[in-house]
């Protein structure tokens, strides 16, 4: 067991090597950082230009500069921004506030999602799934960032009809905040309430779908009679057998939907101006820097080998049958 | 065993009268919604169970006999439409809430499902499962402690050795057999008053199949329940119930004792089955009676009998109305059939099995003229000599590595000369399969040589390996799963003659020619195999498999997916094929009645070694290796009379695994044999791998010419 | 990255089964005389969700295609006497900043939108079928390398490596936006296609032409990819609803379609600055796309309906074993 947990993880950070590897390549390959230098008005001297590529080591072959990249990496130095700023000085703030959404979203959207799923499968072709189900539809059909403005938009009708400022939507805090913890933690607690709902209802749709399907398998599995048969009620079987069993397959989407969650959360951060990793790799693409993109990638691909991981370990606690290998 | 309870064992010899029925069904009737209406899965059947009674329910595929025991429990999905009523006790079931039913199920009633696979949460222990039924009734009186215990007695009373740690295993790590008995023990956990065995035993190989009929009866001594055994194995009812329901439609055609029902059927249908199944012990000469057509649809069925359409002896006065259930002339009055021309029946002179012949017009297919020739004196066509196929057991995911080898085929050694048929017989796992897929595969061997018409295949080129194809084809065992499913009969039968290149003008002029040959009408040769029953697939298959006019046929299970009657029509056209075309069958097979009935010779596997070989008269009537005796004995004849009398070989626990077979002789572990011998004889088998030899002769004096066994200390059995 | 081949990521699934055990077309309840096309015909219309789902999908292409024919404005026209005004008769969905007529602009990105879905999801599945049907069947080193390539691809989510790769396209066709949409949407089907073909290859009549002598392309064209057609329809309707939210979230950041083309993400980017006072302008593209997936995703969910007739209600398996009996069939 602990073996087989192990090759993953391998398995898993050659793969985050790879990627990272990739990106990095793509985008040193496709952005022009002294560009804008060369269109200042009037240009600068060949030398300050030569200079800049120097600084950015623009004049070396890619696998060297993502060799160097990465020998600062592994020691926690990720570079310098073309604006000569410290990649590694911003990097714990952005991945702070980008968790602190993330994990939220996460957790409500697989509690609900689950729930919602279960319960659309024991009342099959009831009215209250068919309505679960056309929600789900609606909100996978919607980008997120039409949702978040939705959000937005139906928040800003929510605050004129209370005449009060129930829920913000623009970062993290209210700038230069000053109170108890209390009224700290309430500020807090209104600025994080849309932007969640924006993350996990996206994913509530998505694993209710599929927790549904996995339901409705299990409800017509042999097992399930068996229980019945025993002499459980058909309720208490399909929670102590078939609910137990249909989160099985679950386990391994999980980290599907957090490759999901991280396009999301990109926008998610942008509409409601939380400056995270998301937030950060859109203004690393916009500014043509290699190393912000880079790094945001390489947060990524760990992420994803995070959930990977973790969903391996999730699968071999809910099943027995992977548990003994 | 405190569970006893004395008073509900009842005799089981007396009739059940109308007031002391354990279970009283009547006038059941289910019907669910489908793609083209309302499929009535039963259609009023009325049965009664005493206590401590064994009544067998008998029908092929979609009869309805699995539907009405589920509605007994209660378990059919909410769709379904039951009417009539069924009675536990006098207590009336229909009708009651899940949770007033909650409290019946499993403490009054339990049931036995067909695929013990499935039918085990697969998350929870064994252990926890059949606890678990016994804490759901038994409330506070009952502590968790105690019902694991509890668990425990009861693994160990269905036979699962060391069962006080096999309770911590999870179903995954039984074997189908053990799943089987642990739903067993699950069933009798309450010591109920009824137990309703799905084909309990379908899924199981025939010696595991034993163990657990074996396990059941033990059960039913036990808690002194009545049971209802539904089954499509005559043979099975014969041996174990005291009473018969046979289904055909959604109804009961034919009821009656055991005897009755075997010895003077007297709706056709009931005969009709009854001379379908090859019977271990006639053989050869037995004409196999095939009922031709399949069952009706349920969804909008005609007045009139419903077996009509498939009977020989209807007349214009069975379309008129369906025949009521009716009292047939016998000794005990509750002999009842449903059908008008019982009285034809009843005053034939002929019985049983000849009745069957002459009835359904069944007849002896003629030996070919090859079998005139001496075996020796004939070409061999297939010679298999010491084949090895062993794989690696790989675990891990980026960095594979080999953990063990599966030696799935170990040395093994056989040949099939033109025209006849060699049975390649024995269980799931033994490597049966896979020593023919070697064969089919035309690879270079791991080990040891295969030669197809003098051919070796480690010396093939790619060209040699297509002109040989023409000359070996197979039959699989699914014939759905072996037709694409996409494609018309006529490209279906095409296929092998286009791969090979053949003209179109050719192909166009030979597949209705196939066609015809296997009894297909050469209009269906624009339909799908979808469109087809299960009996015209697989002569769609053979047509297939016919094209190339090969000299060796490997018949993969052919007629093991088949139900009984149906089987037996595909049974004569490959017998009548043979004789016609002088083919060689290789056929392989679990079921050794079927091989009986169509071998010349059979060569028993067991753990990818071949235990004995040999002519099957001889095998037969004098198996030698205990393997051989154990697989024949396990096999239930349909006639209660002979079921009575035989003797049971049970083998103990499961076949090890082929990854880790034990040393010297491998079926040591659960040889009957072995154990009756000394430490000296036992160290031989222990230590000393047993070599094929000549086998002794059946009588004294008699020279044996075809007959090799693989034992040490052989001695012949009679078992059939 | 991933343990087993659940199908996932952008997949919606369906009904009731799960997305990767759609049966080999071996539906067991068919009856005499009814082809599985025409069953499959039948079960499709009694869908009505994915009936209106096609209707409304062909009637939005339709229009967004004969809306020059009509509508009083063309997208590229100026009304220098209206900016940013709300639906009128004149301007039906109001006007920009600028003066453009939003209905014009709408339909020209709904059609842009709708071809880029629909030509993603026929460059994916070619793909994926060729890289599944390979993998699946020859095994081994083939598979193993495919698969990895697989799992790298699905590491990165293909909205990153899109967005750092189009800025180098600026001013190209959007032809080739089109090329990379597809060039990174077609993993997940393909590790589903894999998985199926797997089960294929051992399927009894792959075997049985195998041992006729037929060559391995052969029996990939003739058996395989032809039973997993019913899947690979279903994932392309996946594929174009997937896909058109992924173009419209790059054109959001300006990373997809680039003016002067437009694209519904464009212009819900162009229409959100200003969102609480001129709703005009980004609700009725966010209205046509939301309306335009969700059609989509209704028609492949009818499909899956109707070509897997196992997803309703209790599953039937028929084991390729001994006989088993199903319930309630028999």
């Amino acid at each position: 067991m602990a073996r087989f947990l192990l090759r993953r993880l391998i398995n898993y950070v050659a793969l985050c090597l790879v990627a990272t590897f990739l990106a990095f390549t793509l985008a040193a390959l496709t952005f022009n950082p002294v560009g804008k230098l060369m269109e200042r008005n009037p240009p600068p001297p060949q030398s300050v230009i030569d200079a800049k590529r120097a600084e950015l080591h623009l004049d070396e072959p890619i696998p060297t500069r993502f060799v160097l990249w990465l020998g600062g990496a592994v020691v926690g130095d990720f570079g310098k921004t073309t604006q000569n700023q410290s990649v590694s000085d911003e990097l714990p703030r952005r991945i702070g506030v980008s968790l602190r959404l993330f994990l939220l979203g996460t957790t409500v959207g697989i509690a609900l999602g689950v729930v919602l799923g279960v319960a659309g499968a024991i009342r099959q072709y009831k009215f209250s799934d068919y309505f679960a189900t056309l929600f789900s539809f609606v909100i996978l059909s919607t980008p997120v960032f039409l949702l978040g403005l939705l959000l937005k938009y139906g928040a800003l009708q929510l605050n004129t009809a209370a005449g009060a400022q129930l829920l913000v939507f623009t970062g993290e805090t209210s700038p230069g905040f000053q109170g108890s913890f209390g009224a700290a933690l309430l500020d807090r607690v209104q600025h994080l309430i849309l932007p969640t709902l924006t993350i996990a209802l996206g994913q509530i749709a998505y694993y209710s779908r599929y927790q549904r399907s996995a339901m409705l398998d299990v409800l017509g599995s042999d097992f399930l009679r068996t229980a019945q048969a025993k002499g459980l009620t058909r309720r208490r079987a399909l929670f102590k057998h078939g609910l137990r069993t249909a989160l099985v397959p679950m386990a391994t989407l999980f980290a599907f939907g957090f490759g999901l969650l991280i396009t999301g959360g990109t926008f998610t951060e942008r509409i409601f101006g939380w400056y995270g990793m998301g937030d950060w790799l859109v203004y690393g693409i916009e500014q043509d820097d290699t190393n912000i993109t880079a790094t945001v990638t390489l947060f990524v691909a760990v992420l994803v080998l995070i959930s990977g991981w973790l969903s391996d370990v999730f699968y071999a606690l809910l099943d027995p049958r992977v548990r003994l290998r | 065993m405190t569970m006893i309870d004395t008073d509900v064992l009842a005799d089981p010899g007396l009739p059940p009268g109308p007031g002391d029925a354990l279970l009283e069904v009547s006038d059941l009737e289910v019907s669910f919604p489908s793609e083209d209406g309302r499929v009535s899965a039963v259609r009023g059947i009325s049965y009664q169970v005493a206590p401590g009674e064994v009544l067998g329910i008998v029908g092929e595929s979609g009869s309805g006999k699995s539907v009405s025991s589920l509605a007994v429990m209660g378990l059919l999905p909410p769709s379904a439409k039951i009417s009539g009523s069924i009675r536990l006790r006098g207590q009336e079931l229909l009708g009651l809430s899940d949770t007033e039913l909650s409290r019946i199920r499993g403490r009054k009633i339990a049931m036995v499902f067909q695929d013990p696979l499935s039918a085990l949460t697969p998350v929870y222990t064994v252990g926890d499962q059949i606890a678990e039924a016994l804490l759901v009734h038994g409330g506070r009186s009952i502590t968790a402690k105690a019902a694991a215990k509890r668990a425990v007695e009861l693994l160990d009373l269905v036979g699962i050795p060391n069962a006080v740690d096999r309770v911590k295993a999870f179903p995954h790590e039984f074997s189908g057999g053990m799943r089987q008995r642990a739903v067993i023990a699950m069933a009798i956990a309450n010591d109920p008053d009824l137990i309703i065995a799905d084909e309990p035993t379908t899924a199981l190989d025939v010696t595991v199949q034993a163990q657990v009929l074996e396990v059941l009866k033990t059960a039913q001594e036990v808690t002194g329940a009545g049971i209802v055994l539904i089954t499509h194995d005559l043979g099975v009812v014969a041996g174990t119930a005291d009473r018969v329901v046979v289904m055909y439609a959604g109804k009961a055609v034919e009821t009656g004792t055991v005897d009755e029902i075997f010895a003077a059927p007297r709706m056709p249908y009931t005969l009709g089955l009854l001379g379908s199944i090859p019977r271990l012990d006639i053989g050869r000469g037995q004409p196999l009676v095939p009922i031709e057509g399949q069952p009706p649809s349920l969804v909008a069925l005609p007045p009139g009998c419903p077996f009509g359409p498939r009977c020989p002896l209807h007349v214009d006065a069975c379309d008129q109305a369906e025949p009521e259930l009716l009292v047939a002339p016998g000794p005990t009055g509750d002999h009842r059939a449903a059908c008008i021309r019982t009285a034809v029946l009843a005053d034939a002179e002929a019985q049983g099995g000849v009745l069957a012949a002459e009835v359904f017009d069944a007849h002896v297919v003629e030996s070919p003229v090859v079998d005139a020739v001496p075996r020796t004196d004939r070409e061999v066509v297939l010679g298999v000599n010491e084949l090895v196929k062993h794989y690696p057991v790989r675990a891990g995911g980026i960095f594979r590595r080999t953990v063990g080898t599966v030696r799935a085929v170990d040395g093994v050694t056989f040949d099939v000369r033109a025209g006849e048929t060699l049975g390649l017989v024995g269980e799931s796992g033994c490597g049966k399969s896979t020593t023919i897929l070697e064969i089919l595969g035309l690879e270079p061997p791991m080990g040891g040589t295969v030669q197809v018409l003098g051919s070796d295949t480690a010396a093939l080129s790619k060209a040699d390996r297509k002109r040989i194809r023409r000359d070996m084809q197979i039959v699989f065992q699914d014939p759905m799963a072996s037709l694409d499913p996409r494609l018309p009969v006529r490209d279906l039968i095409a296929e092998p003659l286009e791969v090979q290149g053949f003209s179109k003008q050719h192909i166009a002029e030979r597949v209705p020619e196939l066609m015809r040959l296997v009894g297909l009408r050469s209009e269906q040769i624009n339909r799908y195999p979808g469109e087809f029953s299960g009996g015209q697939r697989q002569r769609i298959c053979i047509a297939r498999a016919l094209a190339l006019e090969p000299k060796v046929l490997v018949l993969d299970e052919p007629v093991s997916a088949l139900d009984v009657s149906i089987q037996a029509g595909v049974l004569n056209l490959l017998d009548e094929l043979k004789a016609r075309l002088g083919l060689a069958y290789l056929f392989v097979a679990h079921d050794l009645s079927v091989v009986r009935h169509i071998a010349d010779r059979v060569a028993v596997m067991y753990l990818g070694k071949i235990v004995e070989i040999g002519a099957v008269d001889e095998m037969f009537a004098a198996p030698q290796h205990p393997y051989t005796q154990a697989l024949l004995s396990a096999i239930p004849v349909p006639d209660p009379e002979v079921e009575r009398r035989r003797e049971r070989i049970l083998l103990q626990g499961d076949m090890p695994s082929p990854a880790n077979p034990p040393s010297g002789c491998r079926f040591r572990t659960r040889c009957p044999l072995f154990l009756t011998l000394d430490a000296d004889r036992q160290a031989r088998c222990i230590g000393e791998e047993p070599p094929r030899a000549a086998a002794q002769p059946a009588q004294r004096g008699m020279s044996v010419v075809d007959h090799e066994a693989a034992c040490h200390w052989a001695r012949i059995k009679t078992v059939v | 990255m991933t343990t087993t081949d659940v199908g996932a990521g952008t997949h919606v699934p369906s009904g009731g089964g799960a997305p990767v055990e759609v049966p080999l077309g071996t539906p067991t309840n068919e009856t005499e005389g009814i082809t599985r096309g025409r069953l499959v015909l039948r079960r499709f219309l009694r869908n009505r969700l994915a009936l209106v789902g096609l209707l409304t999908l062909v009637l939005l292409y339709a229009l967004s295609l004969l809306s020059p024919l009509f509508a009083p404005w063309a997208y590229n026209e100026y009304d220098y006497t209206a900016f940013l005004q709300p639906p009128s008769p004149s301007h039906w969905f109001g006007t920009s900043q600028i003066g453009e007529d939003v209905f014009a602009q709408t339909m020209r990105g709904l059609q842009k939108s709708l071809t880029i879905g629909l030509l993603t999801g026929l460059i994916s599945i070619i793909i994926a079928s060729l890289v599944g049907a390979s993998a699946g069947y020859f095994g081994g080193w083939v598979d193993r390398g495919l698969m990895w390539v697989v799992d790298l691809l699905l590491v990165l989510p293909s909205f990153l490596i899109i967005a750092v790769i189009s800025p180098a396209l600026r001013g190209s066709s959007w032809i080739l936006f089109v090329l990379l949409l597809g060039v990174f949407a077609w993993m997940i089907t393909a590790r589903i296609l894999r998985g199926m073909t797997m089960t294929l290859r051992e399927r009894e009549f792959v075997k049985a032409a195998k041992f006729m002598g037929a060559p391995s392309s052969l029996i990939i064209r003739r058996h395989i990819l032809p039973n997993m057609a019913s899947l690979m329809i279903i994932d392309v309707t996946i594929t174009v609803g997937a896909t058109i939210l992924l173009e419209t979230g790059l054109s959001y950041f300006g990373f997809g379609v680039q003016p002067p083309d437009v694209s519904l993400g464009t212009l819900i980017r162009d229409g959100s600055n200003a969102a609480v006072t001129t709703p005009w302008l980004f609700l009725f593209a966010g209205g046509l796309l939301v309306i335009s997936v969700l059609a989509v995703n209704f028609v492949g969910d009818g499909l899956r309906d109707a070509l897997d007739p196992n997803s309703r209600g209790g599953r039937r398996r028929s084991k390729s074993g001994r006989k088993t009996k199903k319930v309630p069939t028999s």
